[in-house]
């Protein structure tokens, strides 16, 4: 097993390094003259010659590119155009907020869509199956940002039950730190529920059509213990696979979750970057957040091995 | 249905006749053609429907009452909706119910025009990566990380290298989603060079373009179609989103993410702004999916397990 | 009274294109401790008798009526959750693909002890000791190491022993076994076969096995039932069976000319091609089933379906030109 997970992490190395790739090469990639973009269109040629050198597009693309990656090696992102700060503490300083937001909407997702799924694949053709997918597809049809509002009309304004925006540091005590962070998650949550419920109930039908779980009926056992124990663990492996990449879904919806409820975080950090075309900072986030997103997916390769046996070659 | 024992043949004595039970259940009412189609698939009904009607309401703004658009209109501003205007003003006096209805033609320009680009790409790449070995590895890796950068994140960061355009934000959006379908793609090729026909076509010296044209396209039609509806329902949201943080179409189009991206400020007090083009947004992404599930339970119920 | 009575057995399905009557009135019984072997070809309704039986059909497409009485109770009365505390208790049930019949994320002792703990209350411990005791019984070597390990490290004949263990661990009075053999190799096959023959001795369960391999029910079974198109068309112990099968469909079988007296030596008859198909279902037939197969088919034959009859000692077959037995032939 441990073989195993070796050679997956030996196997994200080359994705990651061809995301860092994709990042750097965005800049050369994009049509028109990215410095004069950036300058803006009040800016004069000595103000694009100076954002060209600072984005080293003068220089010959390897050697470019491979300051770049010595750079991140060292884990400097760069410095952003605007504020001339280093773009690895603009992101530390913001990182908690975000990370907050995603986790708990990470556990409120798995603690709701798993078992709707698996309810609507039990009763799949009825009527609560029926109800539960039509939800679904609505949910997943709402822009993040329109939950947002709506709840934050309805919870915060109107029923002033939890605050409308802003965001409390946990060291500042835990029920703070959740009351600010119920709307957006639920907000943030709701495309990714439905996305976590379809894919489990399907995993389900799919596993509930084997013999295995005919053999389990022939052998009298009860309809939880079918679902949770025989059945779950078979349907898992998919799940947790959309699980996985679903946090990319996450990550796009919280740059617009923190700026509904304005919460400090690196959606407004992203926000605000681009507002000021600070090339920089947005190629770090993107950066960091693309090697998040690979090191989610190995964990859940990982995670693989504790699900099903067979997978630990 | 005839009962059994009924004969006109006179019963010989002594003759065991079988004990005809009766039956358990009605047969079920089968529903044919296209009509039954649509009784037997709802959602695609109800989806088809609403995107018909949202589409017809972008090629006909000009026609359903609305006015110019981007008249500014400073004295009338932030009125909620009355008599005049039907979805109120926003913060420069513009008539929301206009700007609504010409931004149907952004959003679903957006949406379609992704969808078409980035399955023709897929296509295309997914095609290569099947049929040549030796690229297959390397295009494969390349879209691994391609897909590794979170879709937003990667439109953003074109975005802001580039003047805010409808055409920038369809070629950035489609960027982000070429990978899924040259996955697909690329995973029909597969399991269909395995097939038996394709190899005797192989062996019979057919070349590849037509193999690929008689055996593999018309395979991977049904696929495409249902991605192809994810694909433009997701690009429309990320249209949104984009326009919305700022990083999207030009601020003088009249596209619903940019509608609610100007209400932002002031959706505490005037909710309407950006409830309206939310509603509208909202209806036409879930009009989309609808048709997008109808098709795949409809076209193919192995494929509905996969997607 | 028999352990279990079966009596105008009923299982129809609503299907798209109609509704399917795999089991149209079929009746019999099993005594304690006897062996009754169900034989038919595929699809004639042998599979979802057994599975009507355990109530182990999903009812919205379809539909169970008739009796069925174990130890005098009719199990198609009882709720769900009392036939639950039935099924792998007092009647158990294997199936023919053991590959796939054994749920690949759990261990084997897990799987064998679970019948131990819901029905009859052991613990963890107890059932885990008793799991190995059962591998040990149906003939897995180094059964302590094995009852840790999980189905896809076990061949395909060890996992048919494995479902065995499972389906005898409560010690149940009527085992169904669904084609237990067919899916394995041939060498398996006797091997596990003779388990069976073995451990039915032990345990004292009677058995109802289902097969289309007359070798089989040669070997194991002591009554014999034959089922054509949903129906059972002829009942007979074995030995009888084999000496004067008197259904053309069973003489097809086993691979005779349709005459009468004909006996047959051997064991071991493997199912003979009978030229044509089984009939759909979703039809109401009319007249005999086979009477479209049949070379001794009538006019008569395809106006009224024949019921069933006594042709012999203790032998019924639903045909009309079947002769009965003439005493001391």
């Amino acid at each position: 097993m441990v073989s195993y997970i070796f050679r997956r992490v030996l196997a994200t190395l080359p994705v990651m390094a061809i995301v860092a790739l994709l990042v750097f090469s965005l800049l050369y990639i994009a049509p028109g003259d990215p410095a004069a973009v950036i300058a803006g269109d009040q800016a004069s040629p000595a103000d694009v010659e100076r954002i060209r050198q600072s984005l080293g597009l003068d220089r010959p693309l390897l050697v470019q590119f491979g300051s770049w990656v010595w750079h991140i090696l060292h884990g400097d992102l760069g410095t952003s155009i605007f504020t001339n700060l280093p773009v690895t503490s603009l992101i530390v300083q913001r990182i908690e907020p975000t990370l907050s937001l995603m986790t708990i909407t990470l556990v409120l997702t798995i603690l709701v869509a798993v078992p709707l799924g698996v309810v609507a694949a039990w009763k799949a053709g009825s009527w609560i199956d029926r109800a539960i997918m039509a939800f679904a597809v609505s949910a997943f049809s709402l822009p993040v940002f329109v939950v947002g509002y709506v709840l934050a009309y309805v919870f915060a304004l109107e029923l002033e039950w939890l605050p409308v925006q802003g965001y409390t540091p946990l060291a500042e005590g835990l029920w703070p730190w959740l009351e600010n962070l119920i709307l957006p998650s639920v907000a943030l949550a709701c495309v990714y529920i439905a996305l976590i419920a379809r894919i489990t109930r399907a995993s389900m039908l799919e596993v509930l059509q084997q013999d295995y779980i005919r053999t389990a009926r022939a052998k009298g056992l009860g309809q939880r213990n079918i679902l949770f124990v025989h059945a779950l663990k078979n349907a898992a492996v998919p799940i947790v696979t959309v699980i996985g990449i679903g946090v990319a879904l996450l990550i796009g919806g919280a740059v617009v979750t923190e700026s509904v409820f304005a919460i400090p975080g690196l959606g407004r950090l992203t926000i605000d970057a681009i507002l000021r075309r600070d090339y920089p900072v947005i190629q770090g986030i993107v950066l960091m957040f693309s090697f998040l997103y690979t090191l989610v997916n190995l964990t859940v390769d990982v995670t693989y091995t504790l699900i099903d046996p067979r997978i630990r070659y | 249905m005839t009962v059994s024992t009924a004969s006109p043949m006179p019963v010989p004595p002594g003759l065991v006749i079988a004990q005809q039970l009766p039956d358990l259940l009605l047969p079920a009412k089968v529903r044919r053609g296209v009509l039954g189609f649509l009784r037997n698939n709802p959602t695609v009904a109800i989806g088809g429907a609403l995107l018909l009607c949202l589409v017809l309401v972008g090629i006909f703004a000009p026609y359903l009452g609305t006015v110019d658009p981007t008249a500014l209109a400073p004295a009338k501003r932030t009125r909620p909706p009355s008599a005049d205007f039907w979805f109120g003003t926003d913060a420069l006096g513009r008539d929301i119910y206009s700007r609504v209805l010409y931004g149907a033609r952004v959003s679903l320009t957006v949406g379609l025009s992704v969808a078409l680009l980035a399955s023709l790409a897929g296509l295309t790449i997914g095609l290569i990566s099947g049929f040549v070995r030796w690229a297959d590895s390397i295009i494969m890796r390349f879209m691994d990380g391609l897909m590794s950068i979170p879709p937003i994140l990667l439109a953003v960061a074109l975005m802001a290298l580039t003047r805010g355009s409808v055409g920038n934000v369809i070629l950035a959006i489609t960027i982000a989603e070429i990978p899924r379908v040259s996955r697909l793609v690329r995973g029909v090729v597969l399991s269909l060079r395995e097939q038996p026909y394709v190899d005797a076509a192989v062996a019979s010296g057919t070349r590849t373009p037509m193999i690929i044209l008689r055996h593999i396209l018309p395979n991977t039609l049904a696929p495409m179609l249902v991605q192809a509806t994810y694909v433009c329902a997701s690009a429309m949201i990320v249209e949104s989103i984009l326009s919305f943080i700022g990083a999207g179409t030009p601020p003088t189009i009249p596209s619903w993410g940019n509608i609610m991206a100007e209400g932002r400020a002031l959706w505490q007090v005037k909710p309407f702004i950006v409830f309206f083009p939310a509603a509208f947004l909202s209806a036409t992404v879930l009009a989309v999916n609808l048709v997008g599930d109808g098709l795949r339970d409809a076209l193919d119920p192995r494929m509905a397990k996969s997607l | 009274m028999a352990l279990l009575e079966v009596q105008n057995l009923q299982t129809h399905f609503r299907t798209p294109e109609g509704i399917n009557r795999a089991v149209d009135g079929v009746s019999f019984h099993v005594d304690e401790g006897e062996t009754l072997a169900i034989v038919g070809e595929s699809g004639c309704g042998k599979s979802v008798t057994s599975m009507s039986l355990m109530r182990l059909i999903p009812e919205p497409p379809g539909k169970i009526a008739g009796s069925v009485r174990f130890q005098g109770k009719d199990l198609l009365q009882l709720s769900e959750q009392e036939m639950r505390a039935i099924r792998g208790n007092d009647i158990s049930m294997i199936f023919q693909e053991p590959m796939t019949s054994l749920n690949p994320v759990l261990t084997v002792g897990r799987q064998i002890g679970e019948t131990l703990r819901i029905h009859q209350g052991y613990d963890k411990q107890a059932a885990e000791a008793r799991a190995i005791e059962m591998l040990a019984l149906v003939g897995i070597p180094e059964p302590a190491r094995r009852v840790r390990e999980y189905p896809h490290q076990l061949s395909g004949g060890m996992r048919q022993r494995v479902m065995i263990a499972i389906s005898l661990a409560c010690s149940p009075k009527l085992l169904i076994a669904d084609e237990p053999t067919t899916a394995l190799d041939v060498t398996i096959q006797a091997q596990i076969l003779q388990l069976m023959l073995d451990l039915k001795r032990r345990v004292g369960a009677a058995v109802i096995l289902i097969t289309h391999d007359l070798g089989v029910v040669a070997e194991i079974a002591e009554r014999v039932m034959v089922m054509y198109a949903g129906r059972k068309v002829e009942e007979a112990p074995v030995a009888e069976l084999f000496r004067s099968p008197r259904h053309p469909y069973t003489q097809g079988l086993l691979g005779a000319v349709p005459k009468l007296g004909s006996s047959l030596t051997g064991a071991a008859r493997r199912l003979a091609e009978i030229p044509g198909q089984v009939p759909s279902l979703k039809q109401r037939i009319e007249g005999c089933a086979f009477a479209g197969r049949c070379a001794l088919a009538t006019d008569l034959c395809r106006e009224v379906a024949p019921g069933l009859e006594e042709k012999g000692p203790r032998h019924v077959a639903a045909c009309h030109y079947a002769p009965k037995e003439v005493a001391a032939a």
